[in-house]
Protein backbone atom coordinates (compact mmCIF):
# COMPACT_ATOMS: atom_id res chain seq x y z
CA UNK A 1 0.00 0.00 0.00
CA UNK A 2 2.60 2.53 1.08
CA UNK A 3 4.63 2.08 -2.15
CA UNK A 4 1.72 3.72 -3.90
CA UNK A 5 2.45 7.04 -2.20
CA UNK A 6 4.45 9.40 -4.38
CA UNK A 7 7.98 10.16 -3.14
CA UNK A 8 8.21 13.52 -1.41
CA UNK A 9 11.09 15.98 -1.82
CA UNK A 10 11.47 18.88 0.59
CA UNK A 11 13.34 21.78 -0.99
CA UNK A 12 13.57 23.00 -4.58
CA UNK A 13 17.20 24.02 -4.67
CA UNK A 14 19.94 22.27 -6.67
CA UNK A 15 19.62 19.02 -4.66
CA UNK A 16 15.82 18.84 -4.67
CA UNK A 17 15.52 19.67 -8.36
CA UNK A 18 18.09 17.08 -9.46
CA UNK A 19 16.41 14.48 -7.25
CA UNK A 20 13.02 15.27 -8.79
CA UNK A 21 14.44 15.12 -12.28
CA UNK A 22 15.83 11.63 -11.70
CA UNK A 23 12.58 10.34 -10.17
CA UNK A 24 10.56 11.75 -13.07
CA UNK A 25 12.93 10.06 -15.52
CA UNK A 26 12.06 6.77 -13.79
CA UNK A 27 8.37 7.41 -14.39
CA UNK A 28 7.44 8.59 -10.87
CA UNK A 29 5.54 11.77 -10.02
CA UNK A 30 7.22 13.20 -6.90
CA UNK A 31 5.75 15.88 -4.68
CA UNK A 32 8.18 18.82 -4.43
CA UNK A 33 7.50 21.08 -1.46
CA UNK A 34 9.33 24.41 -1.23
CA UNK A 35 8.99 27.44 1.00
CA UNK A 36 9.92 29.88 -1.76
CA UNK A 37 7.61 31.22 -4.45
CA UNK A 38 9.97 30.11 -7.26
CA UNK A 39 12.35 27.19 -7.54
CA UNK A 40 16.14 27.51 -7.38
CA UNK A 41 16.92 27.44 -3.65
CA UNK A 42 19.07 30.14 -2.07
CA UNK A 43 22.24 30.21 -4.18
CA UNK A 44 20.27 29.98 -7.44
CA UNK A 45 17.31 31.93 -6.08
CA UNK A 46 15.24 33.55 -8.82
CA UNK A 47 13.88 37.10 -8.63
CA UNK A 48 10.13 37.43 -8.01
CA UNK A 49 7.76 37.23 -10.96
CA UNK A 50 7.05 40.40 -12.85
CA UNK A 51 9.20 43.34 -13.85
CA UNK A 52 12.66 42.02 -12.99
CA UNK A 53 14.86 42.16 -16.07
CA UNK A 54 18.50 41.46 -15.18
CA UNK A 55 19.91 38.52 -17.16
CA UNK A 56 21.19 35.45 -15.34
CA UNK A 57 24.78 36.47 -16.07
CA UNK A 58 24.18 39.56 -13.94
CA UNK A 59 22.45 37.61 -11.16
CA UNK A 60 24.72 34.59 -10.87
CA UNK A 61 28.01 35.66 -12.50
CA UNK A 62 30.30 32.71 -13.23
CA UNK A 63 27.58 30.34 -11.99
CA UNK A 64 24.98 31.62 -14.48
CA UNK A 65 25.27 28.49 -16.63
CA UNK A 66 24.76 26.19 -13.67
CA UNK A 67 21.89 28.28 -12.28
CA UNK A 68 20.20 28.31 -15.66
CA UNK A 69 20.64 24.54 -16.08
CA UNK A 70 19.07 23.89 -12.67
CA UNK A 71 16.17 26.28 -13.40
CA UNK A 72 15.58 24.67 -16.80
CA UNK A 73 15.70 21.17 -15.34
CA UNK A 74 12.77 22.04 -13.08
CA UNK A 75 10.88 23.85 -15.84
CA UNK A 76 11.22 20.76 -18.03
CA UNK A 77 9.59 18.47 -15.47
CA UNK A 78 7.12 21.02 -14.10
CA UNK A 79 4.09 19.14 -15.51
CA UNK A 80 5.29 15.81 -14.18
CA UNK A 81 5.78 16.79 -10.53
CA UNK A 82 3.28 17.81 -7.87
CA UNK A 83 5.01 21.14 -7.15
CA UNK A 84 3.98 22.98 -3.96
CA UNK A 85 5.68 26.41 -3.81
CA UNK A 86 5.11 28.85 -0.90
CA UNK A 87 4.62 25.84 1.35
CA UNK A 88 6.31 25.38 4.71
CA UNK A 89 6.92 21.88 6.06
CA UNK A 90 6.49 22.49 9.78
CA UNK A 91 6.54 18.97 11.16
CA UNK A 92 7.46 15.40 10.30
CA UNK A 93 6.21 12.48 12.36
CA UNK A 94 4.60 9.08 11.99
CA UNK A 95 5.26 8.86 8.26
CA UNK A 96 3.70 12.17 7.36
CA UNK A 97 4.61 15.81 6.91
CA UNK A 98 2.59 18.78 8.09
CA UNK A 99 2.46 21.44 5.41
CA UNK A 100 1.36 25.05 5.70
CA UNK A 101 0.25 26.94 2.62
CA UNK A 102 -1.88 30.11 2.47
CA UNK A 103 -2.78 29.82 6.13
CA UNK A 104 -4.04 26.26 5.88
CA UNK A 105 -2.22 23.21 7.19
CA UNK A 106 -2.40 19.85 5.50
CA UNK A 107 -1.04 16.39 6.31
CA UNK A 108 0.98 14.70 3.58
CA UNK A 109 1.74 11.02 4.22
CA UNK A 110 4.90 9.62 2.67
CA UNK A 111 6.67 6.31 2.25
CA UNK A 112 9.86 7.76 0.76
CA UNK A 113 11.19 11.21 1.62
CA UNK A 114 14.19 13.16 0.32
CA UNK A 115 15.20 16.05 2.56
CA UNK A 116 17.04 18.79 0.66
CA UNK A 117 16.53 21.53 3.20
CA UNK A 118 19.61 23.67 2.54
CA UNK A 119 21.54 25.93 4.86
CA UNK A 120 21.79 29.43 6.24
CA UNK A 121 24.74 31.50 7.43
CA UNK A 122 26.55 30.39 10.56
CA UNK A 123 27.07 33.36 12.87
CA UNK A 124 28.61 34.31 16.17
CA UNK A 125 27.55 37.41 18.08
CA UNK A 126 29.51 40.63 18.57
CA UNK A 127 28.43 43.84 20.26
CA UNK A 128 26.11 45.76 17.97
CA UNK A 129 25.19 42.81 15.77
CA UNK A 130 21.47 43.50 16.13
CA UNK A 131 21.77 47.09 14.82
CA UNK A 132 19.90 47.84 11.60
CA UNK A 133 22.48 47.51 8.83
CA UNK A 134 24.10 44.30 10.09
CA UNK A 135 22.96 41.48 7.82
CA UNK A 136 24.23 38.00 7.07
CA UNK A 137 26.40 37.48 3.98
CA UNK A 138 23.72 35.23 2.50
CA UNK A 139 21.07 37.83 3.27
CA UNK A 140 23.17 40.57 1.67
CA UNK A 141 23.38 38.44 -1.44
CA UNK A 142 19.62 37.81 -1.40
CA UNK A 143 19.01 41.58 -1.22
CA UNK A 144 21.10 42.12 -4.33
CA UNK A 145 20.00 39.10 -6.36
CA UNK A 146 16.33 38.93 -5.38
CA UNK A 147 15.52 42.61 -4.84
CA UNK A 148 18.13 44.64 -6.73
CA UNK A 149 19.12 46.29 -3.45
CA UNK A 150 22.35 46.75 -1.54
CA UNK A 151 22.27 46.56 2.25
CA UNK A 152 24.02 49.95 2.42
CA UNK A 153 25.95 52.61 0.50
CA UNK A 154 29.29 51.64 2.01
CA UNK A 155 29.42 48.04 3.16
CA UNK A 156 31.99 46.21 5.31
CA UNK A 157 32.30 42.46 4.68
CA UNK A 158 33.20 40.48 7.80
CA UNK A 159 33.80 36.82 8.56
CA UNK A 160 35.07 33.83 6.66
CA UNK A 161 34.08 31.34 3.98
CA UNK A 162 33.73 31.46 0.19
CA UNK A 163 30.69 33.77 0.41
CA UNK A 164 32.79 36.51 2.01
CA UNK A 165 34.79 37.29 -1.13
CA UNK A 166 32.03 36.32 -3.56
CA UNK A 167 29.45 38.72 -2.12
CA UNK A 168 32.00 41.53 -1.70
CA UNK A 169 32.89 41.08 -5.39
CA UNK A 170 29.22 41.06 -6.41
CA UNK A 171 28.58 44.28 -4.49
CA UNK A 172 31.58 45.96 -6.05
CA UNK A 173 30.40 44.88 -9.51
CA UNK A 174 26.94 46.31 -8.73
CA UNK A 175 28.54 49.69 -8.07
CA UNK A 176 28.39 49.62 -4.28
CA UNK A 177 31.29 50.97 -2.25
CA UNK A 178 33.04 48.17 -0.36
CA UNK A 179 34.57 49.58 2.84
CA UNK A 180 36.79 46.54 3.22
CA UNK A 181 36.95 42.79 3.56
CA UNK A 182 37.59 41.80 7.16
CA UNK A 183 38.59 38.15 7.04
CA UNK A 184 38.81 36.32 10.36
CA UNK A 185 41.28 33.82 8.89
CA UNK A 186 44.99 34.49 9.34
CA UNK A 187 46.75 34.94 6.01
CA UNK A 188 49.14 32.04 6.66
CA UNK A 189 46.32 29.54 7.15
CA UNK A 190 44.80 30.56 3.85
CA UNK A 191 48.09 30.28 1.99
CA UNK A 192 48.70 26.79 3.40
CA UNK A 193 45.23 25.64 2.45
CA UNK A 194 45.69 26.82 -1.12
CA UNK A 195 47.76 23.72 -1.80
CA UNK A 196 44.78 21.49 -1.05
CA UNK A 197 42.53 23.71 -3.12
CA UNK A 198 44.59 22.91 -6.21
CA UNK A 199 42.37 19.83 -6.42
CA UNK A 200 39.78 22.15 -7.91
CA UNK A 201 41.70 24.76 -9.93
CA UNK A 202 38.54 26.38 -11.31
CA UNK A 203 37.18 27.20 -7.86
CA UNK A 204 40.59 28.33 -6.68
CA UNK A 205 40.92 30.57 -9.74
CA UNK A 206 37.54 32.16 -9.07
CA UNK A 207 38.53 32.85 -5.47
CA UNK A 208 41.80 34.44 -6.57
CA UNK A 209 39.95 36.46 -9.19
CA UNK A 210 37.56 37.89 -6.58
CA UNK A 211 40.48 38.84 -4.35
CA UNK A 212 42.41 40.30 -7.29
CA UNK A 213 39.44 42.30 -8.52
CA UNK A 214 38.75 43.69 -5.04
CA UNK A 215 42.41 44.69 -4.59
CA UNK A 216 42.58 46.23 -8.06
CA UNK A 217 39.64 48.43 -7.11
CA UNK A 218 41.35 49.63 -3.97
CA UNK A 219 39.32 47.56 -1.51
CA UNK A 220 41.39 46.91 1.62
CA UNK A 221 41.54 43.23 2.58
CA UNK A 222 42.51 42.45 6.16
CA UNK A 223 43.30 38.96 7.48
CA UNK A 224 43.19 37.67 11.04
CA UNK A 225 40.51 40.21 12.01
CA UNK A 226 38.25 40.03 15.07
CA UNK A 227 35.23 42.32 15.38
CA UNK A 228 35.11 44.58 18.43
CA UNK A 229 31.68 46.13 17.83
CA UNK A 230 29.32 47.62 15.28
CA UNK A 231 28.75 51.23 16.32
CA UNK A 232 25.70 53.38 15.85
CA UNK A 233 22.63 54.70 17.64
CA UNK A 234 19.75 53.72 15.35
CA UNK A 235 21.79 52.08 12.59
CA UNK A 236 25.35 51.05 11.73
CA UNK A 237 27.80 53.95 11.53
CA UNK A 238 31.11 52.08 11.84
CA UNK A 239 32.76 48.73 12.37
CA UNK A 240 35.38 48.67 15.10
CA UNK A 241 37.78 45.76 14.70
CA UNK A 242 41.07 44.38 15.90
CA UNK A 243 43.76 43.65 13.35
CA UNK A 244 46.07 40.61 13.30
CA UNK A 245 48.54 42.42 15.58
CA UNK A 246 45.84 43.15 18.14
CA UNK A 247 45.49 46.83 17.32
CA UNK A 248 41.99 48.32 17.49
CA UNK A 249 40.86 50.10 14.32
CA UNK A 250 37.68 51.77 13.12
CA UNK A 251 36.14 51.72 9.65
CA UNK A 252 33.21 53.98 8.80
CA UNK A 253 30.39 52.15 7.01
CA UNK A 254 26.60 52.04 6.99
CA UNK A 255 26.26 48.27 6.74
CA UNK A 256 28.08 45.11 7.77
CA UNK A 257 27.60 41.88 5.81
CA UNK A 258 28.68 39.07 8.05
CA UNK A 259 28.95 35.27 8.16
CA UNK A 260 31.22 32.40 9.18
CA UNK A 261 30.41 29.74 6.64
CA UNK A 262 27.09 27.93 6.58
CA UNK A 263 25.04 25.77 8.94
CA UNK A 264 22.70 22.99 7.87
CA UNK A 265 18.93 23.10 8.35
CA UNK A 266 18.53 19.74 10.10
CA UNK A 267 15.22 20.12 11.95
CA UNK A 268 13.13 17.87 9.70
CA UNK A 269 15.74 15.10 9.69
CA UNK A 270 15.64 15.26 13.48
CA UNK A 271 11.84 15.05 13.61
CA UNK A 272 11.96 12.18 11.09
CA UNK A 273 14.00 10.25 13.64
CA UNK A 274 17.35 10.29 11.84
CA UNK A 275 20.41 9.45 13.92
CA UNK A 276 22.92 12.31 14.25
CA UNK A 277 26.70 12.40 14.58
CA UNK A 278 29.11 15.21 15.37
CA UNK A 279 30.92 16.40 12.25
CA UNK A 280 34.36 17.87 12.93
CA UNK A 281 34.61 19.76 9.64
CA UNK A 282 31.25 21.53 10.08
CA UNK A 283 31.65 21.66 13.88
CA UNK A 284 28.01 20.65 14.12
CA UNK A 285 25.71 17.70 14.75
CA UNK A 286 24.47 16.37 11.42
CA UNK A 287 22.10 13.60 10.43
CA UNK A 288 24.08 10.52 9.42
CA UNK A 289 24.05 9.74 5.72
CA UNK A 290 25.91 7.15 3.74
CA UNK A 291 27.57 7.87 0.40
CA UNK A 292 24.26 7.34 -1.38
CA UNK A 293 22.33 9.75 0.85
CA UNK A 294 20.49 7.13 2.93
CA UNK A 295 19.80 8.23 6.51
CA UNK A 296 19.50 5.87 9.48
CA UNK A 297 15.71 5.75 8.85
CA UNK A 298 14.59 3.49 6.00
CA UNK A 299 12.88 5.53 3.30
CA UNK A 300 14.38 8.86 4.42
CA UNK A 301 17.18 10.24 2.24
CA UNK A 302 19.38 13.32 2.72
CA UNK A 303 20.89 15.51 0.01
CA UNK A 304 22.66 18.84 -0.25
CA UNK A 305 23.78 21.35 2.34
CA UNK A 306 20.92 20.44 4.72
CA UNK A 307 22.90 17.45 5.96
CA UNK A 308 26.48 18.76 5.71
CA UNK A 309 27.97 21.76 3.92
CA UNK A 310 29.46 20.91 0.53
CA UNK A 311 28.11 23.60 -1.80
CA UNK A 312 25.80 23.76 -4.79
CA UNK A 313 27.75 21.51 -7.19
CA UNK A 314 27.79 18.70 -4.63
CA UNK A 315 24.11 19.32 -3.90
CA UNK A 316 23.16 18.66 -7.52
CA UNK A 317 25.09 15.39 -7.53
CA UNK A 318 23.85 14.33 -4.09
CA UNK A 319 20.24 15.04 -5.06
CA UNK A 320 20.47 12.77 -8.05
CA UNK A 321 22.37 10.16 -6.02
CA UNK A 322 19.70 10.11 -3.29
CA UNK A 323 17.00 9.67 -5.93
CA UNK A 324 18.89 6.68 -7.34
CA UNK A 325 19.14 5.18 -3.84
CA UNK A 326 15.39 5.68 -3.43
CA UNK A 327 14.70 4.01 -6.78
CA UNK A 328 16.92 1.11 -5.83
CA UNK A 329 14.97 0.70 -2.57
CA UNK A 330 11.77 0.61 -4.61
CA UNK A 331 13.26 -2.25 -6.61
CA UNK A 332 13.63 -0.16 -9.74
CA UNK A 333 16.59 -0.71 -12.04
CA UNK A 334 19.31 1.93 -11.74
CA UNK A 335 22.24 2.49 -14.05
CA UNK A 336 25.35 1.24 -12.21
CA UNK A 337 27.70 3.37 -14.32
CA UNK A 338 25.86 6.55 -13.37
CA UNK A 339 25.95 5.60 -9.68
CA UNK A 340 29.69 5.03 -9.93
CA UNK A 341 30.25 8.35 -11.70
CA UNK A 342 28.24 10.29 -9.12
CA UNK A 343 30.03 8.55 -6.23
CA UNK A 344 33.40 9.42 -7.74
CA UNK A 345 32.53 13.07 -8.27
CA UNK A 346 31.05 13.38 -4.78
CA UNK A 347 34.21 11.88 -3.28
CA UNK A 348 36.38 14.42 -5.12
CA UNK A 349 34.21 17.30 -3.88
CA UNK A 350 34.43 15.94 -0.32
CA UNK A 351 38.24 16.06 -0.52
CA UNK A 352 38.14 19.61 -1.86
CA UNK A 353 35.66 20.55 0.82
CA UNK A 354 38.14 19.52 3.52
CA UNK A 355 40.71 21.95 2.15
CA UNK A 356 38.07 24.69 2.05
CA UNK A 357 37.42 24.08 5.76
CA UNK A 358 41.13 24.53 6.36
CA UNK A 359 41.19 27.72 4.30
CA UNK A 360 38.23 29.23 6.17
CA UNK A 361 38.41 27.84 9.72
CA UNK A 362 35.77 28.56 12.33
CA UNK A 363 37.23 31.24 14.66
CA UNK A 364 37.13 29.25 17.89
CA UNK A 365 38.83 31.98 19.93
CA UNK A 366 36.12 34.49 18.93
CA UNK A 367 33.50 32.28 20.58
CA UNK A 368 35.69 31.90 23.66
CA UNK A 369 36.15 35.65 24.00
CA UNK A 370 32.49 36.69 23.79
CA UNK A 371 31.94 39.10 26.69
CA UNK A 372 29.36 38.14 29.32
CA UNK A 373 27.21 41.16 28.49
CA UNK A 374 27.06 40.44 24.73
CA UNK A 375 23.59 39.53 23.55
CA UNK A 376 23.68 36.08 22.00
CA UNK A 377 19.94 35.51 21.55
CA UNK A 378 18.48 38.03 19.10
CA UNK A 379 14.92 36.81 19.72
CA UNK A 380 14.75 37.33 23.46
CA UNK A 381 17.78 39.48 24.25
CA UNK A 382 19.71 36.99 26.41
CA UNK A 383 23.42 37.42 27.11
CA UNK A 384 26.43 35.10 26.97
CA UNK A 385 26.78 35.46 30.74
CA UNK A 386 23.41 33.78 31.31
CA UNK A 387 24.58 30.65 29.49
CA UNK A 388 27.94 30.57 31.25
CA UNK A 389 26.16 30.95 34.60
CA UNK A 390 23.93 27.88 34.21
CA UNK A 391 26.97 25.88 33.13
CA UNK A 392 29.22 27.13 35.92
CA UNK A 393 26.61 26.54 38.62
CA UNK A 394 26.16 22.95 37.50
CA UNK A 395 22.51 23.46 36.49
CA UNK A 396 23.06 22.60 32.83
CA UNK A 397 25.53 20.17 31.32
CA UNK A 398 23.99 20.02 27.85
CA UNK A 399 22.14 22.18 25.33
CA UNK A 400 18.51 21.37 26.05
CA UNK A 401 18.77 21.96 29.80
CA UNK A 402 20.60 25.24 29.13
CA UNK A 403 17.82 26.17 26.72
CA UNK A 404 15.15 25.44 29.32
CA UNK A 405 16.92 27.55 31.93
CA UNK A 406 18.06 30.49 29.82
CA UNK A 407 15.54 30.45 26.91
CA UNK A 408 18.45 30.69 24.45
CA UNK A 409 17.27 28.55 21.53
CA UNK A 410 13.64 28.84 22.60
CA UNK A 411 12.81 32.05 20.76
CA UNK A 412 11.36 32.42 17.29
CA UNK A 413 14.53 31.34 15.45
CA UNK A 414 14.57 28.11 17.49
CA UNK A 415 18.32 28.13 17.82
CA UNK A 416 19.19 28.80 14.19
CA UNK A 417 21.07 32.02 15.01
CA UNK A 418 22.19 31.25 18.58
CA UNK A 419 22.69 27.46 18.67
CA UNK A 420 26.32 27.46 17.53
CA UNK A 421 27.14 30.16 20.08
CA UNK A 422 25.45 28.33 22.93
CA UNK A 423 27.32 25.11 22.09
CA UNK A 424 30.64 26.99 22.09
CA UNK A 425 29.91 28.78 25.39
CA UNK A 426 28.65 25.67 27.18
CA UNK A 427 31.40 23.33 26.02
CA UNK A 428 34.11 25.86 26.80
CA UNK A 429 32.73 26.60 30.29
CA UNK A 430 32.27 22.90 31.05
CA UNK A 431 35.66 21.98 29.59
CA UNK A 432 34.24 19.43 27.14
CA UNK A 433 34.96 19.31 23.41
CA UNK A 434 32.47 21.01 21.06
CA UNK A 435 30.74 17.63 20.74
CA UNK A 436 30.34 17.24 24.50
CA UNK A 437 27.16 19.24 25.13
CA UNK A 438 24.70 17.55 22.77
CA UNK A 439 22.46 19.37 20.35
CA UNK A 440 19.18 21.25 20.48
CA UNK A 441 16.24 18.92 19.84
CA UNK A 442 14.02 20.08 17.00
CA UNK A 443 10.50 21.02 18.01
CA UNK A 444 7.44 21.28 15.78
CA UNK A 445 6.43 23.67 14.41
CA UNK A 446 9.97 24.19 13.13
CA UNK A 447 9.07 27.78 12.23
CA UNK A 448 6.44 30.00 13.87
CA UNK A 449 2.93 29.53 12.51
CA UNK A 450 0.23 32.19 12.53
CA UNK A 451 -2.16 31.39 15.38
CA UNK A 452 -5.01 31.50 12.85
CA UNK A 453 -3.56 28.51 10.98
CA UNK A 454 -6.24 25.96 10.27
CA UNK A 455 -4.87 22.63 11.47
CA UNK A 456 -6.55 19.43 10.31
CA UNK A 457 -7.40 16.49 12.58
CA UNK A 458 -4.49 14.39 13.80
CA UNK A 459 -3.49 11.29 11.90
CA UNK A 460 -6.33 8.80 12.21
CA UNK A 461 -8.04 10.76 15.00
CA UNK A 462 -10.83 13.27 15.30
CA UNK A 463 -11.26 16.81 16.53
CA UNK A 464 -8.69 19.53 16.90
CA UNK A 465 -5.04 18.75 16.71
CA UNK A 466 -3.96 20.02 20.09
CA UNK A 467 -0.31 20.33 19.17
CA UNK A 468 1.29 23.46 20.46
CA UNK A 469 1.62 26.32 18.07
CA UNK A 470 4.42 28.81 18.60
CA UNK B 1 17.22 57.84 5.43
CA UNK B 2 16.71 54.51 3.75
CA UNK B 3 18.65 51.50 5.01
CA UNK B 4 18.52 49.51 1.76
CA UNK B 5 19.75 51.12 -1.46
CA UNK B 6 18.27 50.28 -4.85
CA UNK B 7 21.03 49.52 -7.36
CA UNK B 8 19.07 47.71 -10.11
CA UNK B 9 15.58 46.65 -11.30
CA UNK B 10 14.04 50.07 -10.86
CA UNK B 11 11.69 49.90 -13.86
CA UNK B 12 8.95 48.00 -12.02
CA UNK B 13 5.41 49.18 -11.36
CA UNK B 14 5.02 51.51 -8.37
CA UNK B 15 3.12 50.16 -5.35
CA UNK B 16 1.64 52.61 -2.83
CA UNK B 17 1.38 51.79 0.87
CA UNK B 18 1.60 53.61 4.18
CA UNK B 19 4.43 53.40 6.70
CA UNK B 20 3.59 54.73 10.15
CA UNK B 21 0.69 56.60 8.57
CA UNK B 22 2.87 58.27 5.93
CA UNK B 23 2.05 57.52 2.25
CA UNK B 24 5.13 56.02 0.57
CA UNK B 25 6.07 54.07 -2.55
CA UNK B 26 7.69 50.73 -3.29
CA UNK B 27 8.01 48.60 -6.43
CA UNK B 28 6.08 45.51 -7.44
CA UNK B 29 8.04 42.43 -6.41
CA UNK B 30 9.49 44.13 -3.34
CA UNK B 31 9.23 42.21 -0.13
CA UNK B 32 7.67 44.07 2.79
CA UNK B 33 11.22 44.26 4.11
CA UNK B 34 12.54 45.99 0.98
CA UNK B 35 9.51 48.27 0.83
CA UNK B 36 9.95 49.39 4.45
CA UNK B 37 13.75 49.64 4.46
CA UNK B 38 13.93 51.67 1.23
CA UNK B 39 11.63 54.15 3.02
CA UNK B 40 13.07 53.98 6.52
CA UNK B 41 15.75 52.46 8.66
CA UNK B 42 13.99 49.86 10.78
CA UNK B 43 11.22 47.28 10.73
CA UNK B 44 10.26 47.41 14.41
CA UNK B 45 11.48 48.01 17.93
CA UNK B 46 12.05 45.03 20.19
CA UNK B 47 9.70 44.32 23.06
CA UNK B 48 12.58 43.77 25.50
CA UNK B 49 14.94 46.65 25.01
CA UNK B 50 13.07 49.05 22.70
CA UNK B 51 15.99 48.81 20.29
CA UNK B 52 15.53 49.05 16.52
CA UNK B 53 15.67 45.92 14.33
CA UNK B 54 15.82 45.60 10.56
CA UNK B 55 16.03 41.86 9.91
CA UNK B 56 19.17 39.81 9.55
CA UNK B 57 19.12 36.66 7.38
CA UNK B 58 16.58 37.63 4.66
CA UNK B 59 15.77 33.98 4.04
CA UNK B 60 13.16 33.09 6.60
CA UNK B 61 15.44 31.53 9.21
CA UNK B 62 16.21 34.18 11.85
CA UNK B 63 12.64 35.45 12.41
CA UNK B 64 14.08 38.90 13.15
CA UNK B 65 11.94 40.68 10.55
CA UNK B 66 8.43 40.28 11.94
CA UNK B 67 6.45 43.48 11.44
CA UNK B 68 2.94 44.60 12.30
CA UNK B 69 0.19 46.06 10.21
CA UNK B 70 -1.99 48.83 11.63
CA UNK B 71 -4.64 46.15 12.26
CA UNK B 72 -2.15 44.24 14.41
CA UNK B 73 -1.51 41.39 11.97
CA UNK B 74 2.04 40.02 12.13
CA UNK B 75 3.97 39.46 8.88
CA UNK B 76 7.42 38.02 8.22
CA UNK B 77 8.77 40.90 6.18
CA UNK B 78 11.39 38.98 4.17
CA UNK B 79 8.87 36.42 2.94
CA UNK B 80 5.83 38.61 2.26
CA UNK B 81 5.43 40.77 -0.84
CA UNK B 82 4.25 44.37 -0.63
CA UNK B 83 0.77 45.12 -1.99
CA UNK B 84 -1.11 48.31 -2.76
CA UNK B 85 -2.81 49.78 0.27
CA UNK B 86 -0.88 47.90 2.94
CA UNK B 87 -0.68 49.86 6.19
CA UNK B 88 2.53 48.97 8.00
CA UNK B 89 4.03 50.23 11.25
CA UNK B 90 7.63 50.26 12.44
CA UNK B 91 7.08 51.44 16.00
CA UNK B 92 6.91 49.22 19.06
CA UNK B 93 6.42 45.53 18.39
CA UNK B 94 3.23 45.23 20.43
CA UNK B 95 1.71 48.64 19.71
CA UNK B 96 0.49 50.13 16.50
Amino acid sequence: MSELLPPVIVGAGPAGIRAAERLVAAGLRPVVVDEAARWGGQIYRQPPDGGFTRPKTALYGFEAGKADAVHRAMAAIRDRVDYRPRTLVWNCEAGALDLLSDGTSEILPFSHLILATGATDRVLPFPGWTLPGVFTLGGSQVALKFQGCAVGRRVAFLGTGPLLYLVAYQYLKAGVEVAGVFDTTPFAAQARATTGMLRDPATLAKGLLFVGWLRAHGVPIHNGVRPVRAEGAERVEALVWRDARGQERRTGCDAVAFGLGLRSETQLADLAGCRFRFDEADRAWLPERDGAGCSSVPGVYLAGDGSGIAGADAAELAGERAALALLEDLGRPVEAARVKELDGRLARIAAFRRSLSAAFPFPVDWAAAIADDTMICRCEGITAGAVREVARSGQAREMNRAKALTRVGMGRCQGRMCGATMAELLSRTLGTGPDGVGRLRAQPPIKPLPIATIVPSPRGGEGTDGREVA
Amino acid sequence: MALLQRVAEQGRRVVRFTLDGRPVEALEGDTVMTAMLTNGERLRRTEFADTPRAGFCMMGACQDCWVRTEEGERLRACGTFIADGMRLVSGGEWTS
